[in-house]
């Protein structure tokens, strides 16, 4: 049997990422079902994280499927030395699919390796994490109507920010134009740029983030400048201030513009931008659900024709 | 052909030639000749017209098996190596690095699985000096490997 894991979405086909976002349109439609009914998923979250696994066991809930894990891994038997495989092989037995959160990076595949049972992953370490990716492009192609040539901005914290490293690979076959909006410390790695010149990505990077620089954005996604993330911090203090979004930049931007934020947010968006017809963070982790309901049926097997044919839709 | 005359032809067994001079002592801490039983002749500075000086070592008694050989390709790639059997030269061939490698190399990344986990690593070849870990997907320069 092939394993349907989804482990990476970097490699999706144009077709697979319109499929699973026609998807994500049909549960944001009909959110609540009973489509999985009697199935279980296994939410192993080897590494704590509040927001995902909510997520998670919200999408599993509303398609009525039961939901086990662990929020802790203090609680289960890796503390005791288990080891990763074993505890794979374990709750393989018990479902039928399983999400899982590991702060060690390549953990997802591994795991996807040692088991049948089809393995979501839900980040490992700062490696991927194809469900924020696929929340981010839902919410994209959801307030753009398209994925299409859009200049998309990336403010903050390029260097270590997993989203907008997955973000950037996905997005590669759009013909979208990049603006790189970071201080010299947490500039987009050298990596990634030659990712761009060598897939043809056109890019711009800039220091300064004002409401001139950002006036041609159709998105602008934000990030947290982490104090934890400098080794200078007399540069740090220098730069936090100056990567804040404040409503008072948004007087240039576009109709359509929208603020994307993977959240936590701490001090990086100002709370008068929420007011805004551009803020988009909290519309974008409601987005999340629908991904995440995407991806779990795909995992097990649901077509986008059985769920057009869904006759278990709740209310 | 002076290193011929300093040691005595080999039966059977196997001779790795084209050694960079800098290299042959990792090579023979790889193969941990050490403790090996039967005749070793281990040469360094030798003449060579492709390389200037070189290094050589020939093993009596001794046949690579792949693993081993992806492993010599991984700490020396483009050495040469001459299978003997009988007086006679029964395979040559120019140790490259294969495309895929299970279990030679170990992830320079600490929070990478493959370092805690029992388990087996894969590496691809990227270009001639470079690898990429299949689980975390790091990209590593051959001269800072370390082999399993």
């Amino acid at each position: 049997m092939k394993n349907r894991s989804i482990v990476s979405i970097a490699d999706y086909s144009r077709e697979k990422i319109q499929y699973l976002l026609d998807m994500a349109t049909e549960f944001e439609a009909h959110p609540n079902r009973q489509l999985l009914k009697g199935k279980v998923v296994a939410t192993l979250f080897f590494e704590p994280s509040t927001r995902t696994r909510l997520s998670f066991e919200t999408a599993a809930n509303r398609l009525g499927a039961r939901v086990i894990g662990f929020t802790d891994p203090k609680v289960t038997s890796s503390s005791k030395g288990e080891t990763l495989k074993d505890t794979i092989k374990m709750v393989s037995n018990y479902a039928d699919v399983i999400v899982m959160r590991h702060k060690l990076e390549g953990a997802a595949l591994y795991a996807s390796e040692v088991t049948n049972v089809p393995i979501i992953n839900a980040g490992d370490g700062s490696n991927l994490h194809p469900s924020q990716t696929m929340l981010d492009l839902y919410s994209i192609y959801k307030t753009q109507g398209t994925l299409e040539n859009l200049n998309i901005y990336m403010v903050g914290d390029l260097k270590y920010g997993r989203t907008v490293h997955s973000l950037l690979m996905s997005m590669r076959k759009y013909n979208p134009t990049f603006h790189f909006i970071a201080p010299k410390e947490l500039e987009m790695p050298e990596e990634y740029k030659l990712y761009c010149k060598q897939n043809n990505i056109h890019y711009i990077e800039q220091r300064d983030f004002t409401e001139d620089t950002i006036a041609d954005a159709d998105i602008l996604y934000m990030t947290r400048v982490q104090r934890e993330r400098f080794t200078d911090l007399m540069e740090y203090e220098r730069v936090k201030d100056a990567y804040i979004l404040k409503a008072n930049m948004l007087g240039k931007c576009k109709e359509n513009m929208k603020i994307l934020h993977p959240l936590p947010r701490v001090n990086e968006i100002e709370y008068e931008v929420d007011d805004s017809k551009h803020a988009y963070y909290f519309d974008q982790a409601q987005n999340g659900l629908y991904a995440r309901e995407a991806l779990i049926c795909d995992v097990l097997g649901i077509t986008l024709e059985d769920i057009k044919n869904d006759k278990t839709i709740i209310g | 052909m002076k290193e011929h005359m300093m040691v005595a032809a080999l039966e059977n067994g196997s001779v790795i030639d084209h050694i960079p001079t800098d290299k042959l002592f990792t090579i023979v801490q790889l193969l941990d000749l050490e403790k090996f039983k039967e005749e070793v002749v281990i040469a360094n500075n030798l003449e060579s017209q492709v390389m200037n000086r070189k290094g050589l070592i020939k093993i009596s008694g001794k046949f690579f098996s792949e693993a081993e050989i992806s492993k010599l390709a991984v700490v020396c790639p483009n050495i040469r190596l001459t299978v003997i059997k009988d007086y006679k030269v029964a395979e040559k061939r120019e140790v490259t690095l294969p495309e895929e490698l299970t279990n030679i190399v170990k992830c320079a990344n600490p929070v990478c699985i493959t370092n805690n986990e029992p388990m087996k690593t894969v590496f691809y070849r990227m270009d001639k000096d470079t690898l990429k870990c299949r689980y975390c997907g790091k990209e590593q320069k051959l001269k800072d490997i370390k082999l399993k």
